[in-house]
């Protein structure tokens, strides 16, 4: 099958924009790199299913001049679903402006101070000295 | 029978909670029944067991896979499970006084379950069950000494244990399947009977010895032991004396026939078994709490234990079975009776403890009998289980000691070490009794309410039978004697009796009570001479310093992978696709060996606008601008699917584009007009590399995929499919909602959820709005109006046109949508696309006239829609299967309504219903159509109601001027609250708070 270099060209380009914005942090940012990329993925299924053809529709193509249904019934989902992620993206930098006044997605303060504790060669939080001492102080309850 | 005992101890466990809560500690007397009903029932087997029989029972548990239960019930595994079931009893009845002022129900859960597991575990001959039960008893020790994880004494002391005794039974598990898969069974009894041979049966039995040492908690796994009295006094006299502990001792009972001889058994027992009995006698010596005392007492005497049952004569297998026996009972009555003491005295501290014999004369006294017993004083059970075991050591120091080849300086060593262990164990006993019992001249006198007759009776009861034992030596021989005969080597013992004349072991017995005794009269200057030992390091620190090692590295491998950045988390992973997939290229030789430029013209200049538009869009400051630019590609790939031949795709995708856009431009007047600059600047570079290494990626895998593909594709029989089993001419349709309808009920749950999830992260509290009564309300219109609802809007921002133009429109798209729905089965068009017509009909109301045009236009809550299309589509898969078909099955139905074919018109013929052709698929496709009109509504009341709502309440953000940020806006306290939950902190000040 020879495959059309048009399209794998734009599939390529969008996604490379979208991967662009995705590594920013600006969480509005990361959704239009999102939505762009997932516009190129979605022209890969126009690559892979093959040459173009008239729609699938029994009675108005011939078998033989039809597109593939299959990849169109997969990108279908795939359209609808961006929809549905890319709303709820919008909404979290919506309400990340209105908790945090912008939509920069932080580092993990939580990381930073496992990084600390590893600089100080400590021990975690979690982590408690276990002794045992003969007089018991330590271990017997009650 | 077994099995029923132990469902019936688990069944109480699961009861425990109620009965904890409803009769409270009296709920214990209800627990002590299942082991009490074991007892009884295996005292029942004592004709077949002490006759020889072996009592089995078997039952499939999981058929496929062969596995089968089955108990099986010998001499050792009887006289085990009469040790587990009959203290266990004596125990829960001691809890109902114990923990008289409150019981915890989870601990009476836990209690009774343990004892299930326990009765498992000595009684079930499958090896891998045995593991199943011995991990069983651990996870419930676990949780019995954390019975209250708020002590930093109990957690540490429960983790300890468990991490002690799971690392030996790992070690076990090996054991038992290298064992297992040597002999070709897992069966316990078929192992022994012919044990396999050779290096790795050898490596396999004493991985299990390992297993055993440290659940018998042995040097040096011993220290997890003391910790573990941190839990209440019961269960330590239950788990850490009388049972749990004993699973070790078992295990090496039961393998010693037939594994003693393997090389380094008898060397391990040996020196491990002497080395704990003196070290935890030593260590006892030093105590001041009873109860670690006796804690430690019981280290020493589970390697006096191991050291009989494990070194596999005649004569010491006898004297370990009885040695097992007696420890059971004396020290469980020790334990017991510190319990009563520490009730009625509120401290169990030798050096607060006075007066108490003349104060409880008989509880001093069944004391006193079970301490004889353990230091091995005529005329208790305890003296006959030592004479017995010196006895067997004795006959070691014989030339081929006695049958295992041990020389004689060894053996008088090892006997030497016994006597020395017994010495300690007189002196600590005597201890023991008199920092209970005695008075003590410098001490305050202890303030002590009486214990009811009910909290004494188990121990005294248990300490009684201390003393029966002693006079019961013929019977208890006759009784042991099969097991001892198993064994191969060595002498045939004497016999268990508190005379046998003046033999070597009555004379040590002699000397080791008399030194014991000037040890404990010189207490004081043993005390000063333990303090001039030089400190070694133990193998508790070790342990300690192991873990603290494990934690750190931890926190070293965490602070380096886990970075805590999502930039550099989504680098790593897109470097990933560049270096693995985009790499396989410069191996791969599967080229295409043709291409096609284009397969028409357009598709390139739409794609140049696209990648224009994208640029653009990546490198755009102003948000708006850049969400069209993205709507930009939208559109073109709308167009590049049209040119493809998919005008389903087109058509949904113009539709997808519109509703985003629309969205986001709800969102968008919100916020401000730039992104912020910050980021942008420093890692620009690094993020266009790789992003272009990413796309070129993309698109060469993608030839290279495509080049690839050799087979027919599975579509081409889709033609036929879909309209001789979907019934359907539209392929892409029947594809969704026949063919492949699994992805679909898929992907409308992961709409539902999406929308629910915005909806939540708009309203917080509850997605139901109170959808306003127009009645009475004077800002509505009258009904001629052309949106009654725009009344309520400012003046200013109305646009009649608009008003009218929607008003029309919309029935207009109303008819649309559903004639996309019901057509979609044949042409292009369904739930999908027709959902999201009838969506933007929505939208449109909203835009024109606000959010109570909105209520008017769709006067319901969108989670209903989205309940009810879900309830919809999962029926219609559902429903063929309950007429008999398969799920997602398709029927057609063909109706035909006379006389309405056609309508004959001045413009011609045109046709109208005719022949109807209806296939159920379009009920699943019904549920889609109004999943999707849920979302966009949910989406519309959400993003537009929701935030016109709080932008009224102050509650919305405010752009700053000359600013890419906002003022938060948090109005009200309920805000406050959500913002610091979701911020992970958890209550200001609260613990792991992140500030």
């Amino acid at each position: 099958m020879s495959p059309n270099v048009t399209l794998a060209i734009i599939a390529g380009a969008l996604v490379a924009c979208g991967v662009y914005l995705i590594t920013e942090r600006s969480l509005s940012r990361i959704l239009m790199g999102v939505m762009v990329a997932g516009n190129g993925v979605n022209l890969l299924f126009l690559v892979a299913s093959g040459a173009a053809g008239g729609p699938p529709l029994i009675g108005v193509t011939p078998k033989e001049e039809m597109s593939d249904p299959l990849p169109q019934a997969m990108v279908l989902t795939a359209i609808v679903i961006a929809l549905a992620t890319a709303a709820f993206l919008v909404t979290m930098a919506y309400r990340s402006f209105q908790l945090n006044g912008h939509d920069e997605v932080a580092d993990d303060v939580e990381d930073t101070r496992i990084r600390e504790l590893a600089e100080a060669d400590e021990a975690s939080d979690s982590f408690e000295e276990i002794r045992f001492t003969d007089t018991g102080d330590d271990v017997v309850s009650e | 029978m077994i099995s029923s005992i132990v469902i019936a101890h688990l069944v109480m466990a699961l009861c425990a909670p109620i009965l904890a809560r409803s009769i409270g500690p009296r709920g214990y007397l209800v627990m002590a029944l299942a082991p009490a009903v074991g007892f009884g029932w295996l005292l029942s087997l004592a004709p077949l067991v002490t006759g020889g029989g072996v009592y089995t029972e078997s039952g499939v548990w999981i058929a496929r896979l062969g596995v089968v239960v089955e108990y099986r019930v010998a001499l050792l595994q009887w006289v085990l499970a009469l040790i587990v079931t009959g203290v266990g009893a004596l125990v829960l009845l001691y809890c109902r006084w114990y923990f008289d002022s409150g019981a915890n129900p989870r601990t009476m859960g836990v209690l009774t379950a343990f004892a299930a597991a326990m009765l498992g575990l000595v009684t079930v001959d499958d090896l891998v069950l045995l593991y199943v039960f011995w991990e069983l008893t651990t996870v419930f020790s676990y949780l019995l000494i954390g019975y209250d994880p708020t002590r930093r004494a109990n957690r540490s002391a429960a983790v300890t244990a468990l991490i002690v005794t799971t690392t030996g039974g790992l070690a076990m598990l090996v054991g038992i399947v290298t064992l297992g898969v040597q002999a070709g069974t897992f069966s316990l009894s078929a192992i022994l009977a012919t044990p396999p041979t050779g290096t790795l049966a050898t490596i396999a039995a004493l991985l299990m010895l390992v297993g055993a040492l440290s659940k018998s908690a042995l040097v040096p796994f011993h220290f997890w032991l003391p910790g573990a009295m941190a839990a209440p006094t019961p269960i330590s006299a239950y788990l850490h004396a009388a049972a749990m502990v004993k699973a070790g001792v078992y295990l090496v009972a039961a393998m010693a026939p037939a594994f003693a001889g393997v090389p380094g058994w008898r060397p391990a027992v040996a020196l491990l078994g002497a080395t704990t009995m003196i070290l935890g006698g030593w260590r006892a010596l030093r105590q001041n709490d009873l109860k670690l005392l006796l804690a430690y007492g019981t280290v020493s005497q589970l390697g006096f234990m191991v050291l009989l049952s494990g070194f596999g004569t005649r004569a010491s297998a006898l004297a370990g079975m009885a040695m097992l026996i007696g420890h059971a009972l004396f020290k469980s009555t020790l334990f017991l009776i510190t319990g009563v003491i520490d009730h009625s005295a509120g401290t169990r501290d030798i050096t607060r403890l006075t007066g108490l014999a003349r104060q409880l004369p008989v509880v001093a006294v069944v004391a006193g009998v079970a301490a004889a017993s353990m230091a091995g004083l005529p005329p208790t059970l305890g003296f006959i289980a030592k004479e017995s075991a010196l006895e067997a050591l004795t006959y070691l120091t014989e030339a081929g000691g006695d049958g295992t080849g041990l020389t004689p300086m060894l053996a008088v060593l090892l006997l030497a070490a016994v006597v020395l262990g017994s010495v300690l164990t007189v002196a600590y006993t005597l201890r023991w009794w008199w920092g209970a019992f005695s008075d003590k001249a410098d001490v305050e006198a202890v303030h002590l309410h009486r214990p009811s007759v009910g909290f004494v009776s188990a121990p005294v009861l248990l300490g009684t039978l201390c003393l029966v034992g002693g006079f019961a030596g013929e019977p208890l021989t006759a009784l042991l004697q099969p097991y001892a005969a198993r064994f191969a080597t060595g002498h045939e013992s004497h016999g268990l009796a508190l005379w046998h004349g003046f033999t070597v072991p009555l004379w040590l017995s002699l000397l080791a009570i008399a030194l014991g005794a000037v040890l404990f009269w010189q207490r004081e200057a043993i005390a000063r001479v333990q303090g001039t030992f030089p400190k070694v390091v133990g193998a508790d620190e070790l342990y300690t310093a192991a873990m603290k090692k494990v934690d750190s590295v931890a926190v070293e491998v965490t602070a380096r992978t886990q970075r805590g950045s999502l930039a550099s988390y989504t680098s790593i992973v897109l470097a990933v696709v560049v270096v693995l997939a985009g790499g396989s290229l410069l191996f791969t030789v599967h080229w295409p060996a043709s291409i096609r430029p284009w397969d028409y013209l357009p598709q390139a200049l739409i794609g140049a606008l696209m990648i224009v538009a994208a640029v653009l869009a990546a490198t755009s400051r102003g948000r708006l601008r850049a969400l069209l630019l993205v709507g930009a590609t939208g559109y073109g790939t709308a167009l590049l699917f049209l040119l493809h031949g998919g005008p389903d795709l087109a058509l949904t995708q113009v539709l997808v584009e519109t509703v985003s856009l629309i969205v986001f431009v709800m969102v968008l007047r919100r916020l401000p007009k730039y992104f912020t600059n910050r980021p942008l600047r420093s890692t620009r570079w690094w993020r266009t590399v790789l992003a272009a290494m990413v796309g070129a990626s993309v698109s060469l895998l993608a030839l290279v995929a495509a080049g690839a593909r050799v087979a027919e594709p599975v579509s081409v029989q889709y033609y036929e499919a879909a309209y001789s089993f979907g019934y359907g001419k539209n392929i892409v349709n029947v594809t969704l909602v026949d063919t492949r309808a699994w992805d679909t009920i898929g992907e409308i749950s992961v709409l539902v959820i999406a929308a629910t999830g915005v909806a939540s992260l708009i309203f917080l509290r509850s997605r139901v709005q109170r959808v306003r009564p127009r009645e009475g309300d004077s800002s509505f219109g009258a009904r001629g109006m052309w949106l009654r609802a725009s009344g309520a809007l400012d003046p200013r921002s109305r646009s009649l046109i608009f008003e009218v133009v929607t008003r029309i429109m919309f029935s207009v798209l109303m008819l649309v949508s559903l004639y996309l729905l019901i057509a979609g089965h044949n042409a292009p068009g369904g739930g999908f696309a027709g959902g999201l017509v009838a969506g933007i009909a929505l939208m449109i109301r909203y835009l024109a006239a606000g959010r109570r045009e909105l209520d008017e236009a769709a006067p319901f809550d969108a989670g209903r829609l989205l309940g009810l299309g879900l309830g919809v589509s999962v029926l219609s898969a559902v429903a063929p299967a309950l007429l008999g078909g398969k799920i997602f099955q398709s029927y057609d139905l063909t109706v035909i309504i006379p006389g309405w074919e056609s309508l004959a018109t001045p413009w011609g013929e045109w046709t109208l219903f005719g022949e109807m052709h209806l296939v159920s698929s379009t009920v699943f496709d019904i549920g889609v159509y109004l999943i999707v009109i849920g979302v966009v509504l949910d989406l519309t009341r959400s993003l537009g109601a929701g935030i016109d709502i709080q932008s009224e309440q102050d509650q919305a953000p405010v752009p700053e001027p000359e600013s890419t940020r906002t003022r938060p806006a948090l109005a009200s306290e309920d805000d406050r609250i959500t913002r610091y939950s979701t911020h992970g902190g958890g209550a200001p000040g609260g613990r792991g708070s992140t500030r």
